[in-house]
């Protein structure tokens, strides 16, 4: 396949969102068990809006992939059957989730008499239960994003449950990486809590990526040209695929790029992704430097640009076959 | 249950492209819009097909042998690009089994593309929505054209005969006998798809003659020489049957 910026930054970003939401309602929870300090409404509210800006930039890219975005309302309609569609539905939900998450502790903060405030007798249950409520619409929205691919049986890279356990853990990981970012600009004593779960995310993430890249390795295609020209004979040789210049089937499902760039991006990916994070992230909590958290975000987060971009260029499309010179 | 289909026939397919080029007249004049055509003389040219044809040479030299390979939409009985068109624009049609895209509701995402292992789908650069094969729906069924005349665009041109257009559920349609006499088959069957077309293959007349076939065994001779003629003589038979 020939990756598409545009799906690439939207489902990074948006990873790094519902990761960042994960993250504040984990603080929540272990703070409401007593297991963590106490937290002030502004600590959850600036983080529901940060979470909320990276939700927005990857709903804003989402529309450069589409033809039509003045139709994209139109794409909630085939939620039944169509995984873009249920995730389109689910999208807007969650942000709806972080905003009032966000809202009714920043209504906290400010200690107002609003009749909203009045009414919502215990603060802290009611942001739990819209905070849970968006953590359940934000796993949703990793299962979503996921099967868009997985549910592909041709594209025998994706259809795997790897593809959807990926998306998670990817965008938990750069998720709570921002969040430790985060903790230590506010100088915050969540910083070991976060960091920690950044660095085991991490490591999760990379031992499922690593386990879908041997997968992958393996792969045995079940079509080849026999099969899809209806021709049974060994050698088989295209002549002509029935186009000068190229056509659709040429630009979207070829990346051009040679076998040695693929493999270099791996290797890419993998450093920046996993290996330099985690170092970051262990240097960083022992020596307490914002500077490295911000390197450990930003290096994760283009890492995992380039861990998109993989994705899609290693994914062989069977309609391939019928271009086997271009 | 109707499914209206192709079968293209490989025996006679010349690989004219007339097919390419009467799909491309008939679907860019039409009510639906044009088919893009980018630097149609240039050095690049790049634009909307339904239908093109590809060529394979099959074998090594000296034993090869060419294919030409008309590809358009399939028309699959279960076709994997409908349920995941996420705003309903990919759709079957139940009256005839014909898969179409409503051009007025695609938001151009390509998702259908992905899903259909193919490549029968096309985006238009200039649309920007999804295209594909309509099997000519506006053309089947227009009255004001003479019966002969209601059939896909690249049917009537093709100057072989090699596309046949019919009902495929209907056992006894030109297209049924045609798949089940004349060995045809769908293509990627490892997928499920059930493409509603189909292709013959490429058939050769061969005359199978044994070593004893060149020789009679009945001979008593044991050599084949000219028979006899009435010069000859009166046969055996001639002389009894009195």
């Amino acid at each position: 396949m020939n990756p598409a910026f545009s799906v690439v930054f939207l489902t990074t970003l948006i990873g790094v969102g519902q990761g960042l939401f994960i993250a504040l309602l984990s603080v929540q929870g272990y703070t409401t068990a007593q297991f963590l300090p106490a937290q002030s409404g502004q600590f959850y509210t600036v983080g529901s809006a940060i979470a909320l800006v990276f939700l927005v930039l990857g709903l804003f890219a989402s529309f450069f992939h589409l033809g039509h975005p003045e139709r994209a309302w139109r794409a909630a309609a085939m939620w039944r059957t169509s995984w873009l569609s249920r995730e389109v539905i689910v999208l807007p939900l969650f942000m709806g989730a972080v905003f009032v998450y966000g809202v009714l502790h920043y209504i906290e903060l400010g200690g107002q008499t609003t009749i909203l405030a009045q009414s919502l007798s215990n603060k802290e249950i009611v942001t739990l239960i819209v905070g849970i409520g968006g953590v359940v619409a934000c796993f949703a929205l990793f299962i979503c994003t996921g099967m868009i691919y997985a549910c592909l049986k041709f594209l025998q890279e994706w259809h795997s449950p790897l593809t959807v356990i990926n998306y998670t853990i990817l965008g938990m990981a750069s998720g709570f990486t921002l969040a430790s970012l985060y903790a230590s600009y506010i100088d915050s004593e969540l910083l070991h809590f976060l960091t920690g779960w950044a660095i085991t995310l991490t490591i999760v993430g990379f031992i499922t990526r690593t386990a879908s890249l041997i997968r992958n390795n393996h792969i045995k295609y079940q079509s080849n040209l026999q099969t899809a020209i209806g021709v049974r004979h060994t050698k088989i040789q295209q002549k002509a695929i029935g186009a000068m210049g190229g056509s659709f089937n040429t630009r979207e499902f070829f990346h051009n790029k040679k076998e040695s760039f693929i493999k270099s991006i791996k290797w890419v990916f993998l450093l920046m992704v996993f290996v330099l994070p985690i170092i970051l992230l262990a240097v960083g909590y022992q020596q307490k430097t914002l500077g490295i958290f911000w390197a450990a975000f930003i290096i994760q987060y283009i890492g995992l640009l380039a861990e998109r971009w993989f994705f899609f260029a290693q994914a062989r499309h069977p309609q391939n076959l019928y271009y086997q010179t271009i | 249950m109707t499914q209206l289909a192709l079968v293209i026939d490989l025996n006679v397919c010349v690989g004219c492209h007339a097919c390419v080029t009467s799909c491309k007249q008939w679907n860019t004049s039409g009510p639906a819009g044009s088919m893009t055509d980018n630097n149609p003389y240039g050095k690049d040219p790049s634009g909307t097909f339904f239908n093109r044809v590809q060529t394979y040479e099959v074998g090594e030299f000296p034993h090869t042998e060419t294919v030409h390979f008309p590809k358009s939409c399939l028309h699959c009985e279960d076709a994997p690009c409908v349920p995941v068109c996420p705003t309903g624009a990919s759709h079957k049609r139940k009256e005839d089994g014909i898969v179409l895209v409503d051009y007025d509701k695609c938001i151009g995402c390509g998702y259908c593309s992905w899903a259909c292992p193919y490549g029968a789908r096309e985006f238009d650069e200039q649309e920007k929505v999804m295209k594909k094969c309509t099997l000519c729906v506006d053309r089947i069924y227009d009255e004001n054209l003479p019966e002969p005349e209601r059939k896909p665009a690249c049917v009537l041109s093709c100057p072989t005969n090699a596309r046949l257009f019919g009902d495929v559920h209907d056992p006894e349609s030109e297209t049924s006998i045609a798949i089940r006499e004349q060995g045809g088959y769908a293509l990627m069957p490892e997928w499920g798809t059930h493409p509603s077309n189909h292709y013959l293959p490429r058939r050769k007349t061969r005359l199978k003659i044994h070593e004893d076939e060149l020789q009679r065994v009945d001979n008593p001779l044991k050599k084949e020489g000219p028979l006899p003629t009435d010069e000859d003589g009166p046969f055996l038979e001639d002389a009894t049957s009195w």
